[in-house]
């Protein structure tokens, strides 16, 4: 109990709980939209953004690093949306591309940091795994302005980001401009990916991303409660993750929360009423009898 | 040999030997497949040492490679009961499998060098280091004889199953009547793909193995139309990027691998632009020239249309034509003097009539498009 009163706990719980949160929120349209791993891509591609801005400023406030990151997220969305616009190119050898390149650019920019005279480049590379523990109470404000920005956006598109998610040809006949809004959708689904870099790293993202909204997936037919479902998975695993880690000493956090929100999707696979496998094999089984007693039932 | 050779060679080597299976990656469409193998050969290479206490032994690699073959077992498993699409199925297996290597690494591996760093970014500088000793006799790079081996072992594959792994890749269907099993190609392919992710991770870490497997071939794939020939380019810019990449980063004093993975995405992105066929700018340019012949064509089916209507002068007069096709006036000025230059149409007191041969022109268009 002394724990929940600590204040460095307070605060990276509450950072964790934002981003699960967003990310909840937003991956549900991307998991919609089957472009759920566009987050793993976007996350690589924001390491060379940190460096750079870094470089370019010398600063190492976390505004400005995930600012560059945003740039450099954005730019990556950019190449991979015009690599399968004008080529015969498959979106995924795209993403697959985009993003190990501009990583392996984060590389070359990080070791050549990393030479420069000045030692004050240390803990850049937080942005790669990810630290927890190293919130601070402004970063957590600057997180929680983004979610208030995007949930405010999120609810004001509701009903166009619906239409698009479920039947973008549709919503293109109704004379909405289909572009701006994948451009409107992927600037928000960057800038979820971003936020949550400082907490779980470019490798995991991805992850607090999709399980979240496959989890949320398998209990609800409906986009709303799909995605406060997903937002409140998201929560719950940003906060128990934080819990568990503080609690055994060495246990690092962005994995543990991913391990977390993983078992949740998991469980929710298995188990979930009318979708989960579990309920699956036994309707299958069950008409298998039905149908055969009924076979007899006919012969005879 | 000399450091920078070995270093050269080795990158030569693990480029090449990662285009290869990177073919058939980007031809099935699994290229985020290698992306979630490269991460998950974590665990393996943890669980095996683990069982080994030793960071040399084979076993890893095994580990490793069968670790590999799980996760897309996993992923298909999670895709083939159709309750997630494939790109959730990866986005949930690979962090997964991933987080559990990290905690596994931090919590109990603490103080062996076994670290996240060493297997994700790799060190090529570091290749030279490691010697193969024969006989008391020093005969080369470690790294050298591991990657040459495992290109042989892909070239080898390659060319003894080249048949089934060209008939599954185009048309499984077709495959599986002549009773060459999709499943069974499928997973030698998936088995040769962890495999040189492991066998790379330690030159240029596992990340950027996925740069080496996709990058060239997609890369050929805007050049070429042959299996053949697609192989033996991608081959050929894997070994380009890994040559450039090393004097790129011998220059700027950085990381050798990253250079390489930048190396890559340079030369995809010229061949992008610049690609004869395929290339950004020659479609722009079929695009234009595409848009102009049938903004032309529909200029002239207007003219001749309204050839001999009680309103021709308002609907084919120079300064009114333009209101009738909603263009604006300087792209219908540009299509006009196209017309006149071609002799279809000719300007008689201000209005435009179609010529004899604007005619015949007229009526090879309308056959074209309604048969």
């Amino acid at each position: 109990m002394i724990l929940l009163s600590d204040y460095t706990f307070q605060t990276v719980a509450l950072g964790s709980c934002l981003l699960g949160v967003i990310s909840g929120v937003l991956g549900s349209f991307a998991v919609l939209r089957k472009q759920s791993l566009i987050g793993d891509g976007v996350s690589h591609a924001a390491l060379p953004g940190v460096v750079m801005a870094f470089l370019l400023t010398g600063s190492k406030h976390t505004e400005i690093l995930l600012f560059g990151a945003l740039m450099s997220g954005l730019m990556a969305t950019f190449f991979m949306i015009s690599i399968v616009k004008h080529s015969r190119i498959k979106f995924d050898s795209a993403l697959a591309l985009v993003m190990s390149v501009f990583f392996g650019f984060g590389l070359v920019l990080l070791t050549y940091v990393q030479k420069q005279p000045n030692a004050n480049q240390a803990g850049l590379n937080r942005f790669i795994y990810g630290q927890a523990s190293t919130l601070m109470q402004r970063d957590v404000i600057l997180m929680g302005v983004c979610c208030v920005i995007l949930l405010f956006v999120v609810l004001l598109f509701w009903k166009e980001l619906k239409l698009f998610s479920f039947d973008p040809a549709f919503f293109n006949i109704l004379g909405f401009p289909t572009g701006k809004m994948n451009l409107l959708l992927s600037s928000l689904i960057v800038l979820a990916i971003i936020i949550g870099l400082q907490t779980v790293g470019v490798i995991l993202m991805s992850a607090m991303l999709i399980a979240p909204a496959v989890a949320a997936r398998q209990w609800v037919n409906h986009l709303w409660t799909m995605v406060t479902l997903a937002a409140t998975f998201g929560a719950i695993s940003g906060v128990g993750g934080t819990l568990i880690s503080s609690l055994s000493p060495g246990l690092p956090t962005g994995p543990v929360i991913v391990i977390l929100i993983s078992a949740i999707a998991v469980f929710s696979l298995l188990f979930a009423p009318e979708q989960g496998i579990v309920y699956a094999v036994f309707r299958h089984r069950k008409n298998n009898i039905k149908l055969k007693t009924e076979k007899k039932g006919g012969i005879s | 040999m000399t450091p920078t050779a070995e270093i050269i060679f080795v990158a030569v080597l693990v480029s090449v030997s990662c285009a290869l299976p990177g073919v058939f990656l980007v031809l099935r469409k699994m290229s985020m497949v290698s992306d979630s193998i490269t991460h998950t050969i974590l665990l393996g290479i943890v669980l095996a040492f683990f069982l080994t206490q030793d960071l040399n032994s084979p076993l890893l690699i095994v580990g490793a490679t069968i670790i590999g073959v799980v996760t897309v077992w996993l992923i298909e498993l999670l895709t083939k009961m159709k309750f997630v699409s494939e790109d959730s199925a990866i986005g949930i297996v690979f962090p997964l499998l991933f987080s559990i290597a990290i905690i596994l690494i931090t919590r109990y591996a603490g103080s062996v060098h076994l670290d996240t760093d060493a297997v994700l970014l790799g060190e090529l500088a570091f290749a030279p280091f490691n010697r193969m000793i024969l006989f008391g006799v020093d005969i080369g790079a470690k790294a050298i004889y591991l990657n040459g081996i495992l290109l042989l072992i892909n070239l080898l594959l390659i060319s003894l199953f080249f048949k089934e792994f060209k008939l599954v890749t185009f048309d499984p269907m077709h495959a599986a009547v002549l009773g060459i099993s999709p499943t069974i190609v499928h997973y030698i392919l998936m088995t040769m793909v962890s495999l040189t992710t492991v066998g790379s991770f330690e030159a240029v870490g596992s990340i950027l193995v996925v740069a080496f497997m996709i990058g060239p071939p997609i890369t050929a794939y805007l050049l070429v139309d042959d299996l053949k020939k697609m192989l033996l380019l991608s081959g050929g810019f894997g070994a380009l990027s890994a040559i450039l990449g090393f004097y790129f980063s011998l220059y700027f004093d950085v990381s050798i691998a990253g250079s390489m993975a930048v190396m890559t995405g340079f030369i995809f992105l010229v061949v992008f632009v610049f690609a004869p066929k395929r290339g950004l700018i020659s479609i722009l340019i079929r695009k234009n020239q595409q848009k102009t012949e049938f903004s032309k064509d529909t200029m002239l089916l207007h003219i001749c249309n309204h050839m001999n209507d009680s309103d021709m002068h308002e609907e084919n007069g120079i300064a009114t034509i333009y209101e009738h096709l909603g263009w604006d006036k300087k792209k219908t000025n540009q299509m006009m003097q196209h017309l006149i230059e071609e002799q279809k149409v000719q300007i008689k007191s201000d209005v435009l009539i179609p010529t004899e041969y604007g005619q015949e022109a007229r009526d090879v268009i309308i056959k074209k498009i309604f048969g």
